[in-house]
């Protein structure tokens, strides 16, 4: 009985501690609110590259802040897969078990979409795949650096993925690879209009692959951002945007494992394509 | 008044300035348009990816493929073992009741055989006493027969006695020879 009453005083205690909180950050935003920030939104600051260690020129190898959130994706992906897993446990530890699913995850992809004998481009993929997860994870962090959101970045995946599978297309299959744009079972007469249509739709892969990626990721951090301007402005009723905040990096989160998931299974597609390109 | 005329003027000028400070951010446009870093962000992020590649490729995925092989092993040779040790206990169910059925037979085999030993004594006692009864038997009925004998003797005797007697008192003189064969025909008769 005695311990019900504390427990129930404990809980009353921290409800009062809450509406105090809550109260003092009201009053607070009212007197402190800046006033006319409203027109001082910068959403798209964040992507500005700067180099690490000061000065103002950007040269082929200053190492910017960009370079710095590579570099953690790295070191993200060096403690889970290679740290991780190091006792090399048959039951594994709660790091090695994630590791375990992340290769499984992939492997499993590779093999349902690309076919049994695409298993030797596994490792690619995969790092394409840990590499844009860690980026995109990384870069939900208040005040830390995106690369994916950079066209540059993901353009550069893009193409990577766009000329392999071209080139591994026609090592593969030579002339045939080109039987991807010519659709056997269109009637004759359609073929050659579509064979131009699929002829475009191929070299659009890569923009589509690359723009998706980052515009999803660019969005999303601008949107937040804006957000966060409008609390700034709004003073009192700052939490209705701060709300709104919450909402969106809970679709930023799941936005960053699914663009890394998407990015990765047309990667697969692609590659399927290659190796087999027949209709 | 004067004072909220001060007040606007105040924030007409922050206003410009951070429509000022607006523009020139602006004026950079969207940071991943930027071509001059374009070299810079290419160069550190091939860097990335080639050492993601190696790091993986060397390391990470060729172990994490080996732990998940070990597993997957283990894992069937549980399931063999077990299989195995299924197969012994159906074995050993099979012997169980083999022995359980040899064990039935194998007494009832002895039960058999001891029923029939206890006949085999039983039957030879009895035909020793039936042996002894009638041994028994047979001397009493020679007993008897003697002394039936005996007696028709005595009968003969007496009868030879009285008809001599009669016949002597009768005043014949009784031939022997004719007594005896006379009696001998009435006993027959």
């Amino acid at each position: 009985m005695a311990d019900q009453s504390a427990k129930q005083g404990s809980g009353g205690i921290a409800k009062i501690a809450f509406f105090v909180v809550l109260a003092i950050v009201m009053v607070s935003g009212l007197i402190f609110a800046p006033e006319h920030a409203g027109l001082a939104i910068h959403p798209m600051d964040q992507f500005q590259l700067a180099p690490l260690f000061g000065g103002e020129h950007i040269g082929t190898f200053t190492p910017t802040n960009q370079t710095l959130w590579l570099v953690l994706a790295l070191v993200g992906i060096v403690l889970l897969m290679v740290v991780g897993t190091a006792g090399g446990k048959e039951v594994p530890t709660r790091t090695q078990s994630v590791a375990e699913m992340a290769y499984g995850f992939v492997y499993k992809m590779v093999e349902d979409v690309a076919g049994k004998d695409a298993v030797k481009y596994f490792p690619g993929i995969m790092t394409l795949f840990m590499f844009i997860v860690f980026a995109n994870f990384l870069g939900l962090i208040p005040q830390s650096f995106t690369p994916t959101s950079h066209i540059a970045v993901t353009a550069v995946l893009a193409m990577t993925v766009f000329v392999f599978v071209t080139v591994l297309g026609f090592v593969k299959n030579g002339a045939g690879f080109l039987g991807l744009f010519w659709v056997s079972s269109a009637p004759l007469a359609l073929r050659p209009i579509l064979a131009v249509i699929e002829l475009i739709s191929y070299f659009v892969r890569p923009v589509s692959h690359s723009i998706r990626l980052a515009g999803n990721v660019m969005a999303g951090h601008a949107v937040i951002k804006v957000f966060a301007g409008f609390a700034a402005a709004l003073g009192l009723f700052g939490f209705f945007p701060i709300l709104a905040i919450s909402a969106v990096y809970a679709l930023e989160v799941l936005v960053a494992f699914i663009q890394a998931y998407v990015f990765t299974i047309l990667t697969c597609v692609y590659l399927k394509d290659a190796l087999h390109p027949s209709h | 008044m004067s004072s909220t005329t001060q007040t606007t003027e105040a924030a007409q000028e922050a206003a410009l300035h951070a429509i000022d400070a607006h523009g020139a951010a602006e004026a950079a446009g969207m940071p991943q348009l930027d071509f001059s870093t374009f070299a810079n962000q290419i160069f550190w992020l091939v860097v990335t990816l080639v050492v993601i590649f190696f790091v993986l490729s060397k390391i990470a995925l060729p172990r994490i493929e080996a732990i998940l092989q070990a597993r997957q092993t283990r894992i069937t040779n549980y399931l063999s073992t077990a299989e195995d040790m299924k197969q012994k206990a159906v074995e050993a169910e099979a012997a169980y009741n083999q022995a359980l059925a040899d064990a039935r037979t194998e007494a009832n085999k002895i039960v058999a055989e001891a029923r029939a030993e206890i006949q085999a004594e039983v039957d030879a006692a009895a035909a020793k006493a039936d042996a002894e009864i009638s041994a028994k038997a047979a001397e009493s009925e020679a007993a008897i027969a003697e002394i039936r004998a005996g007696a028709v003797d005595s009968v003969k005797a007496v009868a030879k006695d009285a008809a001599k007697e009669i016949l002597g008192a009768m005043g014949h003189k009784a031939d022997a020879k004719t007594v005896t064969a006379a009696v001998t025909a009435r006993m027959k008769g």
